[in-house]
Parts: C-alpha cells; structure tokens; sequence
C-alpha cells in the first residue's frame, strides 16, 4: 500500500471512533428508547449487505493474478462457501477454503 | 447458591466464551498475518486489534487501505460493517442501562459479537439476574476473548514477515470474508440482500473511491428489509 503513516494512523483513529460510537449509541446516549421497526430491519442486513459486495470482486478478479479469473482461487471461494452453509461454522470453512486453495494451487501448479 | 455472588457471574461469562476463543485465536492470527502483508507495521497492526477490536471492519479497512481508497470511503465502508452493534446496543441497553456511565463505555467498547450474543442469551433465560450480576457476566465474557484477540493480532503481526508469498495470503480475506457471511445465510432475506450486494457491487465496480459498494450495500439492505416484510406477510 502506498499510504502514509500520518494517512494510516487517521484511519485507524477514526475508525475505533466510528466504531465506540456505534457500539456507545443507544448504550449510553440514546438510552432505553424502542427503535422504529423499520430501522431495526434495516440494520439486521448490513454485514450481509456490505461483505458480499466487498468479497465479489476480490474473488473474480484477484489482485494477486492482475485481475485475471483464477481457476484455484474460485474454487477455494467455492469450497469456502459451500462449507460455511452445510457446517454454520466460520473456521470449519476457513480451514476448508484455504485447504482448497492449496490443493488447486499445487494441481494447477 | 452461586447466584447472590455477582462474581461467580463473571466466572461463568468467562467459562460460557471460553470456546470462542478458539474461534477468535485464528482469525486474530489471520489479520495481524494480513495487516503486516499489506504494510502496516506491528504499532500499526496492534493499534486497529486494540482500538477497534471488530474483525470483519478491520479486513475491510484494510483491503480498501491496500486498494488505496480515499480515507472517507475506507471509513465509511468499515463502519457500515459495524452498524449491525448500533441493534446490539439497543437490545443491551434494557439490560445494562442502568449502570454507571464508566461501566456503560468500558460495555461499549468490549461489545463484540460473542459478548452481546452470550450476553442477551444470558439476561433472557435468567430474568432475576441484578444489574451488578448482569455487568459482571458481560465483563466475564471477554476476560478470555479480549486478551485472545490482542495476543494473536501480536503473534500474527510478528509471523507474517516470515511468510514467503508463494502461501497466496492474499486470499485469506476472501476466504475469511466468505466464511463469515456463509453462515449468516440463515433466511430468504439474507440471501437476497447477499445477492443483491454481490451483484451490484460487481455492476458498480468501476466508480470510482468505492462508491459502488456503498451503493451496493444501500440496496442490499433495503432489499433484505423489504424480503423480510413479504416473507412475514406470505406467512400470516
């Protein structure tokens, strides 16, 4: 990455600001107020509204082969995928992706 | 009885997180490994586990920190992974309201997934509890995942130098990525909020700073509400 370490550390900062107020919000400064249903619904979607979308390129595209589709890394993603949903279990699919990723990578060559 | 001891309550937070730890060494591991790949430095690396302490946002500010996405749209997305703690803070906040504002802040900060999950489980099945005995369970439940999570960004962060680039770490956020959002997949609704980010943000990628995903996630959520509705209306 080319950022500076002023550029780095503005981030970091920002972000565990960001991220205390999120978590300090209703906690400790809107108090026990009933959220409007509407916001509620929407706030149970946003790690699934925002993960796939960040995911999606890196997976098509990888940075690693200058954007070219790769046939190991697809199926890592595949695998990974695939486990997550049978298994519920983050490591399990972790663990599997990453096994994937090996054995195609070494397949492949 | 153990119950009138608001000690007893931390034991038993600390002893019902204790197997998250073993999914919380990992994935630590994992971003002190990816973070030093990227660039940072180990002051860097341990400044995000210590300061933010929230996983998922810190891989996300960090691929977008190596994409090298202006510091606005790295902020935004990161803390649009977050948001989901503003409704784990609201659901807290019946339980542990009433307690001091130093206690309330040092919750906030330690409000991770485990913690709230663990937490609300708890104060719902024993409604009895007092609120001392409710902040001590919470407390008790990251006395084992907090320093888990620092230590293992710091091994990560000191090991990764040593891994030669051949192990194709730069997968390891997708994959991380995709694991985490697998599970979630619980309903109609998430997929299509899931599938609604994916699509948009692969139709959007070329706009520039970011934008594509913001905008992809906006829909995607409006999506998954509007699911949700139909889906509760189909049923009744």
């Amino acid at each position: 990455m080319s950022m500076s370490t002023p550029q780095i550390w503005t981030i970091i900062v920002l972000l565990a600001l960001g991220t205390f107020l999120i978590r300090f919000s209703f906690l400790g400064l809107v108090g026990d107020r009933p959220l409007p249903p509407v916001l509620l619904r929407l706030l149970r979607y946003t790690p699934v509204a925002v993960l796939p979308g960040l995911v999606a390129p890196l997976v098509l595209w990888p940075a690693a082969t200058d954007g070219a589709p790769d046939p190991a890394r697809l199926a890592a993603a595949a695998a990974t995928l695939a486990i997550g949903l049978v298994a519920r279990n983050t490591l399990f699919a972790i663990l599997g992706g990453g096994a994937t990723l090996y054995a195609m990578l070494w397949l492949v060559g | 009885m153990t119950r009138s001891n608001p000690k007893s309550l931390a034991l038993r937070g600390a002893r019902d997180a204790a197997p998250f730890v073993l999914v919380v060494v990992p994935f630590a591991l994992l971003f002190g490994v990816v973070a030093t790949e990227a660039g940072l430095n180990i002051a860097e690396t341990m400044g995000m586990s210590v300061l933010v302490i929230a996983g998922a946002a810190q891989f996300a500010a960090l691929q977008q920190m190596v994409a090298d996405t202006p510091t606005v749209m790295i902020l935004a997305t990161a803390l649009a992974v977050n948001l989901r703690m503003a409704m784990y803070s609201a659901s807290l906040t019946p339980f542990l309201g009433a307690a001091p504002l130093w206690q309330r802040a040092c919750a906030a900060y330690l409000m991770v997934d485990q913690s709230y999950m663990l937490s609300v489980a708890k104060y719902e099945t024993e409604p009895d509890l007092t609120l001392r005995e409710r902040v001590h369970y919470y407390f008790g439940t990251m006395i084992l995942i907090g320093p888990a999570w620092y230590v293992a960004s710091l091994v990560g962060a000191l090991v990764g130098k040593a891994i030669p680039p051949e192990f194709a770490l730069d997968f390891a956020v997708p994959i991380t990525f995709l694991a985490m959002i697998a599970p979630m997949l619980r309903t109609l609704a998430h997929v299509a909020a899931a599938a609604t980010s994916v699509v948009l943000a692969l139709a959007f990628a070329s706009l520039p700073y970011g934008t594509g995903l913001l905008i992809a996630a906006a829909a995607a959520m409006v999506v998954g509400a509007t699911v949700e509705v139909l889906a509760g209306r189909a049923r009744a």
